[in-house]
């Protein structure tokens, strides 16, 4: 497939910089979508502030660029009015890791049948490359010129203890396995969430030794190690790498808005019951 | 015929809400406004709509307008904390022409404040609370019946014009008990979001999600298309023409009532729980035969200039009595401008201020 034919043409070439990972993350998410054989014009991808929110502009579909960090709180609305729609959300690290924490915690606590997924590149590129709660320990940005001393989060770990129902992880360097883990997440239904290591060679890279975003790539094949692989590892060896492929999924938690509709149809059918029970007295 | 019910501004709200076909709400719990939240998570799901506590008030006011977009008449309530936390969505509603509505039931501020006590202080906040220009409606009712009525009114300007409208009422006009006969909805004027073919030149047709358009919503400055543009030409008529919704409709818009003014030397103007002990002063001091008379706005944004204009020049003064310290007195002063005297009266001790209070006050100006 040409991943053009989901693709707003007209508003190409996008505003990403030469190197970045989201082009390729972003291409990824559309050929998920047709494997997955998403009917697009009954989807919404919703978005908030960021580099990889701007993925909204480019994309032949319903969509809906936020505000900074409330993607997943918008999305809510949207999923809760119209359970019948496929809601997809595109956030940055800093959106849905440190902004929009709260929203994130909370969707994957309701198992709504949201597929987030998450464009981490562990900086805040739009604003030139400050800290993220996703920025690795150690390492140096604009706010943490010095070296970074917090701790980072494992926002697979995190989504999952919120009560999320499929998570993986991929990276910008492991496309196909991406497609594939994006496509399995846009089958689940719950609350699904992908995290997607992406390159920002302009501004982690630069101030990290890996200006080239080849070395950002192998970087990303280096620090990461596939799932059934890590089974056997010690956690010696493992210390240091993420671990990539399908982590968690769950099949028996009920979707939330599908919970809300049964709810419905019991207050409705209680109410539809008492008037016929009055209907039936009054005809005694 | 409709029988008398005895309720609080709260549950008129609500009861206005369902009336003008509210299928949405979220939000989030704050004293004194928890009512409206309670009484629609009973509701709402009986009637097919859909309620949910979110978990906090900035995530309220996103799923309001995610369902809005989603075609559902949605609505949030809070008071003046959680209106603070919302204000940038607020924003984010007026620049992607949104509709929703907002309750705000005012409490003492800022901050914490005095949590269960009643206030006017978020008069300017409903104005000018998200940054940037924006249109905005806010409109405050005096008594429960008015509740309900302009509960109403706000889902229809909401919907004709695009615009996130601000239901300012406080904590006395929402937890004071009315006997109440309720109008019939039927009757009262409701409209419809524009839709293609219809839509006034001003205000865009309004598409929702899943129509198979696949439309492009922003908050940034975008051109007709909806797309993001840097292009300044398209920013200042984007700009001007969302404010110019409101603006060119301040008439229509305008909500007051009058009394005592053919005549009146002295006249107070009222909005809100306050306009009701004032209504009571003006008619002691005209017991005692002073010639006072009174106006009550019920629309506040977008202000009254030309009521005020009118009487300015009849009046030697005007009595502005609020709870708050003259947020809508600097309005006042700015439309009378300079041709009648301007009184302030303000009370911001969470006490009510009482008809003997302002009596003296009336008769001194």
């Amino acid at each position: 497939m040409q991943a053009t034919e989901w693709l707003r043409a007209d508003h190409l070439p996008h505003i990403w910089c030469t190197g970045c990972g989201h082009g390729t993350v972003l291409g990824a998410v559309v050929r998920a979508m047709e494997k997955a054989g998403i009917d697009r014009d009954r989807t919404v991808v919703v978005s908030g502030i960021g580099c990889s929110s701007r993925a909204v502009g480019y994309l032949d579909m319903d969509t809906l660029h936020t505000t900074h960090g409330r993607a997943l709180a918008f999305a809510t609305g949207i999923k809760l009015a119209r359970p019948d729609l496929k809601v997809i959300v595109l956030a940055g690290d800093g959106d849905l890791a440190a902004i929009g924490g709260n929203h994130l915690i909370h969707a994957a606590r309701r198992n709504l049948g949201i597929t987030t997924i998450c464009f981490n590149n562990g900086i805040y590129g739009m604003t030139s490359g400050q800290l993220s709660p996703l920025t690795p320990g150690g390492y140096r940005t604009t706010t943490s010129p010095h070296g970074h001393l917090e701790r980072d989060f494992d926002l697979c770990k995190l989504v999952q203890a919120a009560g999320a129902t499929y998570v993986a992880r991929s990276t910008a360097y492991h496309v196909q396995q991406t497609i594939l883990l994006i496509a399995r997440a846009l089958a689940h239904d719950g609350f699904s969430f992908i995290e997607v290591f992406s390159q920002c060679p302009t501004y982690f890279g630069r101030r990290n030794q890996m200006a080239d975003p080849v070395a950002m790539l192998e970087w990303l094949r280096d620090s990461t190690v596939p799932s059934g692989q890590a089974a056997r590892m010690t956690p010696e060896e493992l210390r240091g790498r993420w671990i990539i492929g399908e982590l968690y999924h769950a099949k028996d938690v009920p979707e939330y808005t599908r919970a809300y509709r049964g709810l419905v149809e019991r207050l409705t059918r209680a109410e539809d019951d008492q008037l016929a029970a009055a209907e039936a007295a009054r005809a005694d | 015929m409709p029988q008398p019910r005895l309720m609080q501004g709260n549950e008129a709200c609500v009861e206005a809400a369902l009336d003008a076909g509210l299928r949405f709400y979220a939000g989030y719990p704050i004293t004194p406004s928890t009512e409206i939240a309670e009484m629609l998570a009973e509701r709402l799901p009986r009637a097919g709509g859909v309620f949910i506590q979110m978990e906090d008030e900035i995530a309220s006011m996103a799923a309001v307008i995610g369902a809005s977009l989603a075609g559902m008449r949605a609505m949030t309530a809070t008071s003046g904390p959680g209106f603070s936390l919302k204000q940038e969505n607020i924003g984010y509603a007026a620049i992607t022409e949104v509709p929703c509505v907002v309750v705000n039931v005012q409490r003492v501020g800022p901050s914490t404040g005095l949590p269960t006590s009643p206030a006017q202080g978020d008069v300017m906040q409903a104005r000018w609370g998200t940054h940037g220009d924006h249109p905005i409606v806010a409109l405050s009712p005096s008594s429960v019946l008015e509740t309900y009525v302009l509960t109403m009114k706000a889902f229809s300007i909401s919907d004709a014009l695009r615009i996130p409208v601000i239901l300012l009422t406080d904590e006395v006009t929402g937890h004071m008990r009315e006997r109440v006969v309720l109008p019939d909805p039927a009757i009262l004027p409701r409209a419809e979001r524009p839709v293609e073919g219809s839509a006034p030149g001003d205000v865009p047709p309004m598409h929702h999600f899943g129509e198979g358009r696949r439309m492009f919503v922003t908050g940034l400055y975008h051109d007709e298309t909806g797309f993001w543009t840097e292009s300044s030409a398209a920013a200042d008529r984007m700009i001007r023409r969302l404010v110019a919704k409101v603006e060119r409709r301040r008439n229509e818009l305008t909500m007051v009532d009058r009394w005592y003014l053919d005549d009146a030397r002295v006249a107070v103007v009222a909005y809100g729980c306050v306009a009701r002990s004032a209504l009571r002063a003006v008619r002691l001091a005209r017991a005692r035969g002073h010639r006072v008379g009174m106006l009550r706005l019920s629309c506040l944004w977008p202000f009254p200039d030309h009521e005020i204009d009118a009487i300015a020049g009849t009046v030697d003064a005007l009595v502005v009595p609020e709870m708050n310290l003259g947020q809508i007195a600097g309005e006042v002063e700015r439309a009378a401008a300079g041709r009648c005297r301007v009184v302030r009266y303000n009370r911001v001790d969470s006490e009510l201020i009482r008809p003997e209070e302002l009596l003296p006050v009336l008769e001194d100006a």
